[in-house]
């Protein structure tokens, strides 16, 4: 038996259809309502989702270095003591003592799904007379890739690297005009340089990363960075990037080591999405609100031009709890409805928008995220919306004294 | 009025009604009412606009519930009861019918007649649409099975208050007024429908009227004056000491139809 058959659905949809105008002016508004903030949350989840995705391209989610040096002084401070001054001393490229044991400790926590050691310093990339200065990245082959998607960004050569290989950016390789094949020389400050073949040219979308960044064999830049059997960092992918900061925690607290996660070395990105989120979130408040006091409104008006007819249900034996669902069911309707049509506003305005706001180039200037889920969330929220304005309404309703509704 | 030993559909003893009870302002419109209506009756309840004839139907269809007294329907104590199943007892037992249809006018008649039923078992079935439309069909609404209420004419919108009140096969139907809104022809068919009714199911009825036409026609008057039952006789009594001339003085009412 169908639920429209129920004697309360039956009811709830005549009074809805009797009053078409009223019931229609409020789907509308719980649409536009609905559409606003589908479109609102589809539109910052796009942003943020981009946002991360292009700063994890190049950035692991954590990244461990080994402790900075700190001088101390030789006296003990006290009452007696001369004023000391203590010069910071100077950090020098090191390896992480052991890291082969705190990777392996670090590969054994749960939420970790990738980790890698790496060699990192400066250099210079020399082709001719034209000089840049990189940023040399030492990898293996085996495990950097878990961790980093550098395959994906490869646009011409590949991704692994041997000995004598080097891959790099695109603008870098166009500053100093280098194709696949080419060879050019990796110089350090120390004066250590070293010949090597362009075998790969990557595009993170990012034009200072694609500059800067040169990727070498591990045992490469060890040589190149006088750091032989070492590596200056290792670098952590984790399942979930926003638990990053809390495994990093972790971490600090197991090793005497340097902890840093993309949350504390983005800070002010994190922070201004934090504000975004709140933003949306102060708005979907009083959207809800605006919605949920227009279908009680409507429902208001409804019980006092439906009193008599209340009163004559109640008078051939309707229960007040029948009443109270005829109208409880009119609001979860008005909420469901409205939020379908908001989602097919919502979802044409998406796609408009995907189709219009792009860059001069022709990509998008937001990744829009058209997630299924959150259309279900919004159609989930608003019918509950609607149950709840329906509540004070329904309860009236529910207790109208039938001799006096039908004497009105 | 048969007078073969019949069951007692509706017993009043000692009922009283007040209103603003424990405030300095309380008011009691109804003193100590005793009534008894055995099965099958076709009972009319008269008197004075504010005699408390509306309040002593409210009472009796459980639409309200008596200050003092106790209220028997169909055996059962009613005034005992809490407010469900008070509400439950008012839905099987007995029917309303009203000076105005009252119908709801976004069903069609046929819905108008299956509501109760509907509201009794909770969900519409094929059976239920079939007694509605017997029920139609013996207050010779057939052809307006499927029209809108407010599509219909007064006369055919009170048939179908009729149809819906016998919808749960009442003990009792009660109706107020039933004829105070339609013409002299409609009100007579109205009313030959009811008396029709009575005496093929010997279903139970106490009307108020206004009519003196009308109440010459049921079997017993009742009648009351400032809350208090005045007089209670068969009809034949009535007519037989020649008080029509009464009757017509103590229904007239300066009520606007």
């Amino acid at each position: 038996m169908s639920p429209l058959a129920l004697f309360e659905s039956i009811v709830a949809f005549r009074f809805m259809r009797e009053g078409l105008t009223q019931t229609l002016l409020i789907v509308l508004g719980v649409a536009l309502g609905c559409g606003v903030i589908i479109f609102m949350s589809a539109l910052l989840a796009g942003m943020q989702a981009n946002i991360v995705r292009r700063t994890l391209n190049y950035q692991a989610p954590i990244q461990i270095l080994a402790p900075d040096q700190v001088a101390r002084s030789l006296r003990e401070g006290g009452p007696d003591s001369l004023a000391v001054q203590i010069q910071p001393r100077s950090q020098q490229l090191r390896s992480i003592d052991q890291w082969q044991k705190v990777r392996a400790d670090i590969a054994r926590i749960p939420d970790v799904i990738g980790v890698t050691p790496v060699v990192s310093g400066p250099g210079f990339a020399r082709r001719g007379e034209a000089t840049k200065s990189v940023t040399i990245a030492g990898i293996e082959n085996e495990t950097y890739f878990d961790v980093i998607a550098l395959p994906d960004k490869i646009v011409a050569g590949r991704h692994d690297v041997g000995p004598l290989d080097i891959v790099i950016g695109i603008e870098l390789a166009k500053d100093l005009g280098m194709a696949i094949g080419d060879k050019m020389s990796l110089t350090t400050a120390a004066g250590v340089a070293s010949t090597l073949t362009v075998t790969g040219i990557f595009d993170f979308g990012n034009k200072g990363v694609n500059e800067r960044n040169v990727y070498v064999a591990l045992r490469t830049a060890q040589n190149l960075l006088d750091l032989v059997g070492g590596a200056s960092s290792i670098e952590v992918k984790v399942r979930d990037p926003f638990a990053a900061e809390t495994i990093a925690q972790g971490i600090r607290a197991s090793h005497d080591l340097e902890v840093d996660s993309w949350i504390k070395t983005n800070a002010q990105f994190f922070s201004a999405m934090a504000a975004q989120i709140l933003a949306n979130t102060l708005i979907r408040i009083f959207v809800g609100l605006t919605v949920a006091l227009g279908i009680a409104s409507v429902l208001v008006v409804s019980v006092v031009q439906k009193s008599k007819e209340i009163g004559i249900l109640r008078a051939m034996g309707t229960a007040r709890v029948q009443v109270l669902r005829v109208f409880l069911i009119q609001g979860g309707f008005m909420g469901l409805t409205g939020s379908l049509l908001g989602s097919l506003l919502a979802w044409g305005f998406l796609l408009l928008w995907r189709g219009i706001a792009k860059n001069p180039d022709g990509t998008p200037l937001f990744i829009v995220i058209i997630e299924p889920s959150l259309f279900a969330i919004a159609c989930v929220g608003a019918t509950f919306v609607g149950i709840l304005a329906a509540i004070v309404p329904a309860l009236r309703a529910a207790r109208l004294d039938p001799a006096v509704a039908i004497r009105g | 009025m048969a007078d073969e030993p019949r069951t007692e559909t509706l017993r009043l003893a000692g009922v009283r009604k007040s209103y603003g009870a424990g405030t300095p302002v309380e008011v009691e419109v109804l003193h100590g009412i005793d009534l008894s209506l055995q099965e099958g009756e076709f009972a009319a309840l008269i008197g004075p606009s504010g005699s408390g004839k509306t309040t002593l139907l409210n009472l009796i269809g459980l639409l309200d519930s008596p200050s003092a007294g106790q209220l028997f329907i169909a055996g059962r104590e009613a005034s005992a009861l809490g407010e469900m199943e008070a509400t439950r007892l008012r839905g099987r037992a007995i029917g309303f019918i009203f000076q105005y249809h009252y119908l709801l006018p976004a069903f069609t008649a046929l819905e108008n007649v299956m509501m109760p039923m509907l509201a009794a078992r909770g969900r519409a079935d094929a059976q239920m649409r079939e007694a509605a439309a017997r029920l139609l069909a013996r207050v010779g609404l057939t052809p307006w099975c499927n029209h809108k209420a407010s599509d219909i004419s007064g006369g055919q919108q009170q048939r179908v208050a009729i149809a819906r009140a016998l919808a749960m096969t009442p003990v009792l139907v009660l109706a107020d007024e039933p004829s105070g809104n339609l013409d002299t022809e409609n009100a007579d068919a109205v009313f030959d429908l009811m008396r029709d009714v009575n005496e093929t199911s010997s279903t139970t009825f106490l009307i108020v009227t206004h009519d003196p036409r009308l109440a010459r026609r049921c079997d017993r008057i009742i009648e009351l004056v400032d809350g208090r039952v005045v007089s209670d006789e068969p009809n034949s009594d009535v007519v037989r000491r020649g008080e029509s001339a009464s009757i017509s003085a103590r229904t007239a009412s300066p009520t606007p139809r």
